[in-house]
């Protein structure tokens, strides 16, 4: 897939996932497009684990909500509260994640297993990002939606058993990136339900899928391809 | 603790820390910091700080300035000890770090900042599902597993301070502290876990004018107040 649709085209899936009324946290990057690709009638109340309930649309410097001294993002960029939504000091933020009161949380990692666990924060001896927010939403959140690239520079991310230090064990619900649609079901494994239809037919694309992915994929007797094309993704 | 808060600088305040104090400074990515206070401070000669904070900041701030917020402690390398959530905003301080110049402890930012408040409202530990079959069961803040009613948590130490820098949007006379936006993050915890607290007051108020049911911070948590200088 052309390089410039591929979050885009990941984004839009994942916001297939989020039901209206659901609370949801996004990560930082990727995550975040999801809210223009909302279906209609879905309305959702974005978290911010520092302490927005209800984050709104991102503001630009000469906005009157633009101010980023006082108002940021989890990702520390300028940001918003939306109408109705509230701030919160980072304990109740998160109290309300552990406390199952966030619906899904949208993030990427290095690595997802079989098992549902997941590594995001730390390669030993190389780079140490920290966990932040990280394990405490995948432990609070009901659905934890890994929307990531299928690969890291050709390898694969999808393993039998992550390798580098995890940020949350058997969590991971649903895995969506360009090639295909993965629920993880505890104790049967990673289930392939949709692939991209550029990759081929059925046959075609479960191929390429699996020869890109370690984890062994249980082909979804209702596989189907995903929807809709590249042109009407808005880039 | 104090019921006459008193009114100083930045210059001041900064003047108050001592070599090798533990300090909490409230912020997120910066957002929500004491910047001037911070500043001052990153123009004393002052070092080995041992700092609880989220985050290790970012290199610029909104404004393009550099080093922004505690950045600049870092960044002077005025900093020993570093108890926070997240590293990777700031790639100096990942630098730092993987050099061994920065002795980084690194917990989930939702166990931070109750182990900040469990050390701020006399709590013995944290319980908390967050961070099990994970390394933060080999840190030194975690005291090890518990097991309730068949789940599984980590319990974690609570957190104290010589000193907490927060920001206030709003502080009275008698150092009542209204908190703005997500400026608010972990600041009402640091000025309960930390033996002095100073609050940079964006604006500073007469009393009443926070209605006592929006007061955050109580007035006798606050040692001494710094009025920005705008």
């Amino acid at each position: 897939m052309d390089k410039k649709y591929i979050k885009d085209y990941i984004a839009r899936r994942v916001a297939q996932e989020l039901k209206d009324g659901y609370v949801v946290n996004l990560g930082v990057g990727l995550p975040t497009l999801c809210t223009k690709y909302l279906p209609e009638g879905v309305k959702i109340c974005i978290d911010a684990e520092l302490g927005i309930v209800g984050q709104g649309a991102t503001p630009y410097p000469g906005d009157d909500n633009y101010d980023p001294l006082n108002v940021v993002d989890a990702g520390g960029s300028p940001a918003s509260v939306a109408y109705g939504g509230s701030f919160t000091d980072s304990a109740t933020n998160f109290g309300l994640i552990r406390g199952g009161h966030v619906d899904a949380v949208v993030l990427g990692c290095m690595e997802v297993d079989e098992e549902g666990n997941l590594a995001n924060w730390i390669i030993p001896g190389k780079s140490m990002a920290g966990m932040g927010g990280a394990m405490d939403l995948c432990n609070g959140a009901k659905e934890v939606i890994i929307a990531m690239a299928h690969t890291a520079k050709g390898n694969a991310k999808i393993l039998k058993k992550c390798k580098l230090p995890l940020t949350a064990y058997h969590c991971v619900t649903d895995i969506i990136t360009e090639m295909g649609v993965m629920k993880v079901v505890p104790g049967t494994g990673i289930v392939l339900k949709e692939y991209n239809p550029e990759l081929g037919n059925a046959e075609e694309a479960v191929a390429a899928i699996q020869a890109v992915t370690e984890a062994t994929l249980i082909v979804d007797p209702a596989l189907k391809p995903m929807e809709g094309d590249l042109e009407s993704l808005n880039v | 603790m104090s019921l006459n808060p008193k009114f100083i600088t930045a210059e001041e305040a900064a003047a108050l820390i001592e070599d090798g104090s533990s300090v909490m400074l409230s912020g997120f990515v910066g957002c929500g910091s004491a910047l001037q206070v911070i500043d001052a401070l990153s123009k004393t000669d002052v070092k080995g700080l041992r700092l609880i904070m989220n985050d290790s900041s970012k290199l610029n701030g909104p404004d393009g300035d550099e080093y922004y917020s505690w950045a600049k402690l870092i960044h002077n390398g005025q900093v020993d000890g570093y108890l926070g959530s997240h590293l990777g905003t700031n790639p100096e301080a990942q630098k730092m770090q993987a050099a061994g110049e920065l002795n980084v402890d690194l917990v989930p930012q939702g166990s931070l900042a109750e182990m900040i408040r469990a050390g701020g409202y006399g709590l013995g530990c944290v319980v908390t599902p967050t961070g099990v079959d994970t390394l933060v069961e080999d840190s030194p803040f975690c005291l090890g597993r518990l097991e309730v009613e068949g789940k599984t948590y980590l319990m974690m130490k609570p957190v104290t301070a010589d000193w907490a820098i927060v920001k206030g949007a709003k502080v009275d006379k008698l150092g009542n502290v209204w908190y703005k936006g997500t400026g608010r993050n972990f600041a009402p915890y640091m000025a309960a876990a930390a033996k002095h607290v100073i609050v940079e007051a964006v604006e500073v108020v007469e009393v009443g004018e926070i209605l006592p049911e929006d007061v955050v911070t109580p007035g006798i948590l606050v040692d001494y107040i710094v009025e920005v200088k705008k």
